[in-house]
């Protein structure tokens, strides 16, 4: 049973002469894509079972320009930016929180220097500090003692240091964390970074997301967590390619959680 | 007068030897400096901090564990070897032996001993570096242009460390007064036992000979560090000192572009007095490495070519031509050849039809980069190879409109509505339904 989502925009926040907590960025793939939207809405569940006051944009969200950026048009990606940080900074928004560590790279390091200054937090950092305010209270649930391997983004790791969130929340959710071979700072790119994704790769002989998968299946673990649209799309598509998406499921994080919780 | 000759030999093969390495490093800095100046003034503590740990205290080259220990002995037996140079060239001025020894009394052997200790463990690493690279075959020594001078280069670079290190064991080897001192011959002993039947005369000319091809071999290496990878011996400690120093996922936003933007954005600002009409519109991106910055040459300069980026990226596990090491490479023939260039040219560039783009670095290789920065992340010696990545983008994309279709698409997308997919603005927020 679905349960109804509550979710305001800023614009209703604003009506009301309010302010939220938080401004949920959701992101292009966590808007349109089928497979992002599931994590969008787990995402919501979990804030939504806590309380946490947050609003999204709505339809006055447009993409951060990170694709555009690293095409390298960064004509576009300026104006994306520009434009986004003038409805942020009209809404006097001060912190924003994630699914996407494209988008968060984006607007945590790329938005100051054109007047976007926030403070901004990927969603694993962000349930990390509710569980540490005692807000947010994770057991494990169905997938307890189950063998997982993690995939680090290299937008959250290598580029923003943040190796810890995701797996400080597997440790809670009780599950048995199998590294894989290259991790962590040394962690293999899924393939979609740097507008990969809406393009075809250039001739090689093999895919780099089919690289990855076989390294994931390597760990011989029935689910392969990740913390990133795009990497969760490109290792499904891995899975499937393998013929092991019977034995294998790629989720992000906040799915497990609200598979855990039983939201 | 003729006792005087060998001093005065040394005198001038020593400042010949020291006029050349000037000019070399002056070439070096002339071609660093053709590129775009790049501020990086700010937050000195922080670089001095980076350059200690990363170049001095050779922090990320641990991460290799075999490579990183072979590479500390050699570095630390390089450096501390060196001290003994001082005495070698106050020796050959003054015409004195041995200066320091009368100086510093049984200090002196501990001194000598250590740097032979140092000598037979750098002649150790050395040898597996050689096995690793002719022997075994390491990959990440081979592939894309690995091949002609950048291989014996690699090479050269071996036996030139195995000659001057024997040298320096010999020279002590058959040196009788500091063989009767018996303290600090820790390896030479053993060697002065070979040299038994030798006559003191043989011995004194074997000494000489050693001496002075030593000294004579560390002038020439010097001077060879200009045309190796070598050079990084130097180079390292700017480089580590100029790097980024932000998270390495932001990629700077172009202050040309951003001018542009505002007015496109507030036209007003068109006829306020903050655009002064000289402003020069600058070529967006890069596609010669007159367009590229300081750092990025410099980065050029230091590479060792040793492949550690390479062997991580994504796209060349998976057989695409992208290799970030080619990157710096290229980058690196081709600011010398724009130096060459003007050397020629009496101090002007002259258009030779040639770019860094295409001619060196091809649009495939460029777009094969999923900018993970796993290259970045490896470099021992913090060079970033994607930055000049994503300059050459940008020059494609803003000078030549040339993308892929597909990424085209992607900004026409993002232009018109907002996201990467033609998808409405007004359907954002139609996931929670």
């Amino acid at each position: 049973m679905e349960k109804n989502l509550h979710v305001k925009t800023m614009a209703d926040f604003a009506a009301e002469g309010k302010e939220p907590e938080v401004l949920f960025w959701v992101g292009c793939a966590g808007s349109f894509d089928d497979r992002a939207k599931k994590i969008t809405k787990a995402f919501v569940k979990i804030l939504n079972s806590i309380n946490v006051d947050f609003a999204v944009l709505g339809t006055e969200e447009s993409c951060t320009g990170d694709p555009a950026k690293r095409s390298g048009n960064e004509f576009l990606f300026q104006m994306q930016a520009m434009t986004n940080i003038e409805v942020l900074n009209s809404y006097d928004v001060k912190t924003i929180v994630t699914t996407c560590p494209h988008c968060f790279n984006t607007i945590k390091n790329e938005y100051p220097s054109l007047g976007g200054k926030f403070k901004v937090l990927h969603h694993t950092q962000f349930l990390n500090n509710l569980l540490k305010e005692g807000r947010l209270k994770i057991e494990g649930g169905e997938y307890k003692g189950k063998k997982i391997t993690y995939h680090d983004p290299c937008y959250l790791g290598r580029a923003n240091n943040e190796y810890n969130a995701p797996r400080e929340l597997i440790k809670k959710l009780e599950l048995e964390l199998i590294e894989m071979k290259r991790c962590k700072s040394n962690g293999l790119c899924c393939g979609a970074g740097g507008a990969q994704m809406f393009k075809d790769a250039e001739k090689g002989d093999k895919e780099i997301n089919i690289e990855r998968t076989e390294e994931a299946l390597e760990t011989k673990t029935s689910v392969i967590a990740a913390g990133c649209p795009f990497c969760n799309t490109m290792i499904s598509d891995g899975v499937k390619a393998k013929e092991k998406e019977k034995d294998v499921k790629v989720l992000d994080i906040v799915e497990l959680i609200v598979t855990a919780q039983d939201l | 007068m003729f006792e005087y000759l060998p001093n005065i030999i040394f005198v001038v093969v020593l400042f010949l030897g020291l006029y050349f390495f000037s000019r070399n490093l002056h070439r070096l800095y002339r071609n660093i400096n053709l590129g775009k100046q790049i501020d990086v003034s700010d937050n000195k503590k922080q670089r001095f901090i980076n350059m200690s740990k990363i170049a001095l205290g050779q922090g990320k080259l641990i991460k290799r564990p075999i490579s990183g220990f072979l590479h500390v002995v050699v570095y630390v037996g390089f450096i501390i070897i060196n001290i003994e140079l001082l005495e070698i060239i106050l020796d050959g001025i003054l015409g004195s032996h041995r200066l320091f020894s009368s100086y510093m009394g049984s200090f002196y052997g501990y001194l000598i001993g250590t740097f032979e200790f140092l000598a037979v463990s750098v002649l150790l690493a050395v040898s597996v570096f050689w096995i690793r690279r002719n022997v075994i075959k390491l990959k990440r020594f081979f592939g894309d242009n690995m091949k002609g001078w950048p291989k014996n280069d690699a090479n050269i670079i071996l036996y030139f460390e195995v000659v001057l290190m024997v040298l320096f064991i010999t020279m002590n080897a058959t040196d009788l007064k500091f063989q009767e001192m018996n303290s600090g011959n820790l390896i030479s002993g053993y060697i002065y036992g070979f040299f038994s039947d030798y006559s003191i005369e043989s011995l004194h000319l074997i000494e000489r000979a050693s001496w002075w091809a030593h000294i004579i071999g560390i002038l020439i290496f010097m001077n060879y560090l200009y045309f190796s990878k070598h050079l990084h011996i130097l180079l390292a400690f700017p480089n580590t000192y100029f790097a980024k120093l932000n998270n390495i996922g932001e990629i700077d936003n172009l202050n040309s572009v951003t001018k542009e933007v505002k007015l496109m954005m507030d036209p007003e600002t068109a006829f306020s007095n903050d655009v002064s009409e000289s402003d020069e519109i600058d070529k967006f991106g890069s596609s010669d490495v007159m367009d590229l910055n300081r750092l990025q040459l410099l980065n050029s300069y230091s590479c060792t070519e040793c492949g550690r980026c390479t062997s991580v990226c994504p796209a060349n596990i998976t057989g695409k031509k992208l290799s970030p090491r080619k990157i710096m490479m290229d980058t690196r023939d081709r600011i010398e050849e724009v130096g060459k260039n003007i050397d020629l040219n009496n101090g002007n560039f002259i258009d030779d039809g040639k770019t860094l783009l295409n001619d060196y670095i091809t649009k495939e290789e460029l777009w094969a980069c999923t900018s993970c920065n796993a290259c970045v992340q490896e470099c021992p010696i913090s060079i970033d190879p994607l930055s000049i990545i994503l300059d050459m983008r940008r020059y494609l994309v803003m000078e030549e409109s040339s993308a892929p279709l597909e990424l085209n698409n992607m900004m026409s997308n993002i232009e018109n509505n907002g996201a990467p997919w033609p998808y409405n603005q007004m359907d954002r927020l139609n996931w929670k339904e």
